[in-house]
This record gives C-alpha cells, structure tokens and sequence, in this order.
C-alpha cells in the first residue's frame, strides 16, 4: 500500500471533505505508481459508505466499524489508525484539514512518531521524496516542506482539492477492532447547532460575505438571497466588523483571525479589503467585490467588481441568477 | 490549582511578508514580534482559573529563543507566577516541539495544561494534541467555552455547523480558540512585578524537526483589478463573464 486516506464521516454519511482528501490521495499513489487504500472508521453499518470511495479512486476500504467508533472518539480512532499504520507502512497518510482531522492528524502523527503537514494545498512527490505545500503566516507565505521519513502524513485543506470520480475496486476488508479501555480518557458529544441548512465557510463552494457597508444585520436577508439563489453548497461569510458587531456568530468570520477560506467563488459585499480580511480568502479561485466607494482595497484583489450600492446590485444579483437557473 | 501555559513568540498579524535570501525563511528585519494572540486567551483562561480556584500556580513555558524572554515577561506582567525557557529552535512541524514541551511538562506537577490552538506564523495547530498524546493525557481542541470544577472538565469546541462537548477527568490538555475570554492587559504594576518573578531557562538540546524547508515563498498576487461596472445595471454583464471566463456559475 502506497497512501492511506483517512475518510470522515459524520452520523454514518462521508463528508465530502474526504472524497477532496480521496482524491489528493488517488493523485499521489498514481504518482507514486502505486495503490490508495481509504480507512473508515464508523458504527455498525459504515460499510455502505465504502462504495463512494471506491467510485473516487480507493482500490481498497478498510473498514473499521464499531459502537465506540460511531462518533468521534479521539483516543480510540488514534488508536486504531495507529496501529492500522504500524501494520501496513503507507508512504503517506492524508487526513482532511477539517476540525475532525486537525484535532486527530496530529495525535496519529505523535502516536507513530511521524511528521505531519497540515493544511495542505499541494500533496505531491519529486525526486523520490514527498513533499507538500502549505500557507503560512495566514496565508501570506507558502511553505514547500519535504518530509525525511515515511510515512508522510499530510492533511489537505478544505477545497484545496475537488472531489473526482475516479473509480476503482474499492475493495472491502474489514479490520478488527480492539480497543484498550485504558486509553480512553475523554467523552465526545456533538451538540447540533440550530440547523442553519448552509455550509460552514470552510467547506462551502460559494461564499456570499457581508461587511459593514450592509449596515445592520437586518439587511442580512439580502445575502441570504443571493446564497438561496446559488444553491445549497454556498455559506454565508462576514467581516470582523461585522462580527465584532454582533450582527453575525464568529463561525463566519473569514479572514486571520476568522477562517481561512478557498472556494471556487468568493462575493465580497460592502467588505472593504483590509489586509486581515484578504488573508482569510485571498485564495478563492473567483472574487467578485461590490463596494460603493471605488476606491476600496477589496477592488485590487477582486477579478469582478462591481461599484454601487449593495442594497440596488444585489436583490438584481439574485434575481438574474434565479433567472439564469430556471432557464438552466 | 496548577497550571501550565504553553505560548509562542511570533510575528505580528499585519506584517507584510518579505522572504530572506536564503529563500526559506522570513526576512525578520524590521519585524515586531507578539504573543501568540491565541496563547492570550491560554494565559488569560489560566489566570482566570486560579483565581476562581483561590489557589495554584500559573506557569507560562515556551520553547524558543532569548528573545522569547520578553514574550514570557509579557505574560507574568498579566498575571503569571513564573516563566520557563526551553532553549531551542522550533521544529518545523509540531512533534519535535512538542517532545520537548511535553518532557518538561512530565517533570512538573500540574493539573492542565493550556495552549493557543494555532500560532499564527507556522498555522501548524498541532502542538496541543502532540504533547496530549505523548504525555497519555485527554485533550479539547479549539475551545470556545471551558468548565472546571472538582477535577472535572467539559469543554465546547468548535466543529463545521455545530459543537462538540468535550468531557474529562484533569489532568488533562485544552487548546484556546477566541471567543473563548476576553484578554486582559498587563497593568503598571505588573509589569514592574514581573521583572522580579522567576524565570528558569533549560537547555533542551537539538529539536528534531521531521519536516524539511524546501522553499519560502510569497503567493502570486492576484492581478484582479477589472471593474465591470456601476450599479445595479453592471449586473448582467458581471453574470455573463462569472459563466464564461471564470466558469464559476
Ligand atoms: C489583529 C487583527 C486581526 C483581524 N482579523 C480580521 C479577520 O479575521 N477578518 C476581518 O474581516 N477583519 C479582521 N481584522 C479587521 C480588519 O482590519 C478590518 O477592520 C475589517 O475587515 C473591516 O471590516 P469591513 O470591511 O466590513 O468594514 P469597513 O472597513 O468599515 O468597510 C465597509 C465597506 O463597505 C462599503 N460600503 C458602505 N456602504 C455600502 C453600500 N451601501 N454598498 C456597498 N458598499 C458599501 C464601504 O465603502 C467600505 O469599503 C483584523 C484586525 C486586526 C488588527
Ligand atoms: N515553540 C513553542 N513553545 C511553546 N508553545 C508552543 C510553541 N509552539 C507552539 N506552541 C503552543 O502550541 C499552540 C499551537 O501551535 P501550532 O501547533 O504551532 O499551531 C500555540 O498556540 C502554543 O500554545
């Protein structure tokens, strides 16, 4: 086995943060001229889940399902990767830089004593070596880190990567699982937040972001629109402003001390671009800012802007886009 | 109550970026460097706790290097009782660092041990968990809200679109997220008393680092800069380039 892909799922349903985190992973083996081999770790039934992975390029699953591994359970998945680790000796191990893989990655990497790149962008091998390209400085540099040792583990940051269908066997093997009760030292629980049906910045395909030009978080059901009429995979995104404002929850701060966010499309409303901001969604593929004041830093980051009032551009904005969708 | 805070001297967050010429490390000249502002909502949780619990002992501990002193002397004029330097370079991922935290963790008493969840030069956010793992100790992640009460922990730590509740027995590992307290400042007078506070330093030897730099460098500037129009009349034109140049709709 060549790269072992550790694939999330949340109440027994992949996250699509691991079919980005499957594909990287089938990306580096065909590199490395070798097999991807994708681990589940789940409740009684996560099996059914194998199947996606196999259409997204695992040759293998191993499959480790459990009651205890039905949620998230810090010291038994680190345990039971650990040893799958051990067993198999991957070159390279890929988590997804979600908040499931940056709290796990790094208790695997101290487990087995391995050195962990996280939030990566770029997972690739050169001269016979892995390396991986990460932001740092949020996102004001980009670090290019060779790893000395096998195996490399890595984990790739949300977007980085678009899921591919890339089928192959996605053979199952179930592994047993053992669990030492001694390491059990925490109890995980997951309290639903309010259904909010939108995905969280990190993960979303399109951002809608307010600033404080939308003066007052009454004026939100405009951004809401406009994400309606994008679709279900867009977020909602804010400016500090706005958030030290108390007009929207921190969760969808973007920016240094927000997230870090890289979607395929990123609108900029009433945002004027202060530097802590672009650090946070300065690697969107496409910005599109729309500012009244032309004048703005937003407009030397943005590839499209618009200059006007948000309160006229946008309702039309989503209008056209609803129009754009019913004629398909 | 004892505890350990692990902080980090670091950039400030509105550099500009500049390589140095070796193409792999920043250029530090001109550079004013902070507390981690992660590691001050640590120190401020800590400091916090101890009061409450009307007893105990706060130590900050940073691996770094002299200059680190003033980043430590930064947290005992907020309210720290004493300060530990671990004499080394930083590795370039977190395990190497966070052996050597976790060695001069082991040969202390304490009861928690808190850190930032990111520093915000390398944003490795894998310090806390590495030192949890290697000491056998539980851990909370990005936390927002922590509760401790007779030896009891629970946690809320931030996950995609909900939380988590983190439960454990102390001793134990929290990494602070904002939102988490408010900061406070060092005072006039705890500025002039932290001088006199202790602060031991330890030679740590080498720090292995797993990962290598292979380059440094900044990200391509965007060229951006194409307004396509004014008002709400621009929108069509803005909705046909999103389809056929960026192909994003
Ligand atoms: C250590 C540190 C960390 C920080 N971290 C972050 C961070 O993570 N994220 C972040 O966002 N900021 C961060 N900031 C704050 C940042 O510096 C800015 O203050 C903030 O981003 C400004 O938010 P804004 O663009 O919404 O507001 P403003 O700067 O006030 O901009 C509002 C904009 O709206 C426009 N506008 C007004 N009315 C209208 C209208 N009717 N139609 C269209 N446009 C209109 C204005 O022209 C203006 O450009 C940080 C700052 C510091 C010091
Ligand atoms: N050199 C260091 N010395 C002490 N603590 C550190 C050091 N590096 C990181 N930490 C701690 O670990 C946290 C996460 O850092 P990192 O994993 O590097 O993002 C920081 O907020 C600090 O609390």
């Amino acid at each position: 086995m060549s790269v072992l892909v550790i694939a999330e799922q949340r109440n027994g349903a992949l996250r699509e943060a691991a079919l980005e985190a499957m594909t990287a992973g089938r990306e580096l083996a065909d590199a490395l001229d070798g097999e991807c081999t994708a681990v589940l770790l789940g409740g009684p039934g996560i099996e059914d889940e194998a199947e996606a992975l196999g259409r997204h390029g695992a040759d293998n699953v191993l499959v480790a399902s459990d009651d205890a591994l039905a949620g998230y359970a810090p010291e038994s998945y680190t345990e039971v990767l650990g040893r799958l680790i051990e067993e198999r000796g991957p070159k390279a191990v890929v988590f997804a830089a979600s908040a499931l893989g940056k709290d796990l990655a790094p208790r695997v990497a101290a487990r087995i004593g391995a050195g962990l790149a996280s939030d990566v962008t770029e997972l690739g091998s050169q001269d016979g070596g892995l390396y991986a390209v990460r932001p740092v400085y949020a996102g004001k540099a980009l670090l290019r880190v060779g790893f000395k040792d096998s195996p490399a583990l890595a984990s790739i940051r949300p977007r980085a990567y678009s899921a591919q269908e890339n089928p192959r066997d996605g053979q199952v093997e179930k592994v047993d699982v053992e669990l030492d009760p001694e390491r059990k030292r925490s109890e995980v629980r997951v309290e639903e937040g309010e259904k909010k049906g939108r995905p969280d910045v990190a993960e979303a395909e399109a951002i809608v972001s307010g600033g404080r030009g939308m003066q007052g978080p009454e004026n939100w059901n405009l951004l809401e629109d406009l994400a309606e009429a994008l679709g279900p995979k867009t977020g909602l995104g804010a400016s500090r402003a706005v958030v030290d404002a108390g007009w929207r929850p921190h969760s969808e701060q973007v920016g240094q001390t927000g997230k870090v966010v890289s979607p395929p499309l990123y609108i900029a409303i009433g945002i004027s671009g202060a530097i802590q901001h672009l650090a946070g969604m300065r690697t969107a593929r496409c910005i599109v800012a729309i500012n009244k004041d032309p004048e703005a830093p937003i407009f030397k980051v943005a590839d499209y802007g618009i200059v006007g009032d948000a309160f006229e551009i946008v309702p039309r904005l989503s209008e056209e886009i609803k129009k754009l969708r019913s004629e398909g | 109550m004892n505890i350990i805070v692990c902080v980090k001297r670091v950039p400030d967050s509105e550099i500009r970026v500049a390589i140095a010429d070796d193409g792999k490390t920043l250029d530090s000249q001109g550079i004013k460097y902070v507390l981690n502002p992660y590691d001050e909502f640590a120190v401020e949780e800590a400091l916090k706790l101890r009061e409450t619990a009307g007893e105990g002992d706060v130590t900050v501990m940073t691996l770094g290097s002299d200059d680190a002193k003033e980043t430590l002397r930064t947290t005992l004029a907020m309210g720290a009782d004493q300060a530990v330097l671990l004499k080394g370079e930083p590795s370039v991922d977190g395990l190497g660092t966070a052996e050597k935290l976790a060695e001069a963790i082991r040969d202390r008493e304490c009861d928690l041990v808190l850190f930032g969840k990111q520093a915000i030069d390398d944003d490795n956010l894998q310090v806390p968990a590495m030192v949890a793992e290697l000491l056998g100790l539980p851990c909370a992640t990005v936390v927002v809200e922590l509760e401790v009460s007779d030896g009891k922990l629970e946690a809320k730590r931030e996950i995609e679109g909900a939380h988590e509740l983190v439960r454990f027995e102390l001793p134990g590992v929290v990494a602070a997220q904002k939102g988490l307290n408010e900061p406070r400042y060092a005072s006039l007078k705890g500025i002039m008393q932290a001088k006199k506070k202790p602060l031991e330093e330890v030679d740590v030897g080498t720090v292995e680092s797993r990962l290598e730099v292979l380059e440094l460098k900044k990200p391509e500037e965007r060229s951006g800069g194409v307004i396509v129009g004014e008002g709400p009349d621009a929108v069509p034109t803005l909705l046909q380039k999103l389809r056929e140049e960026a192909k994003v709709l």
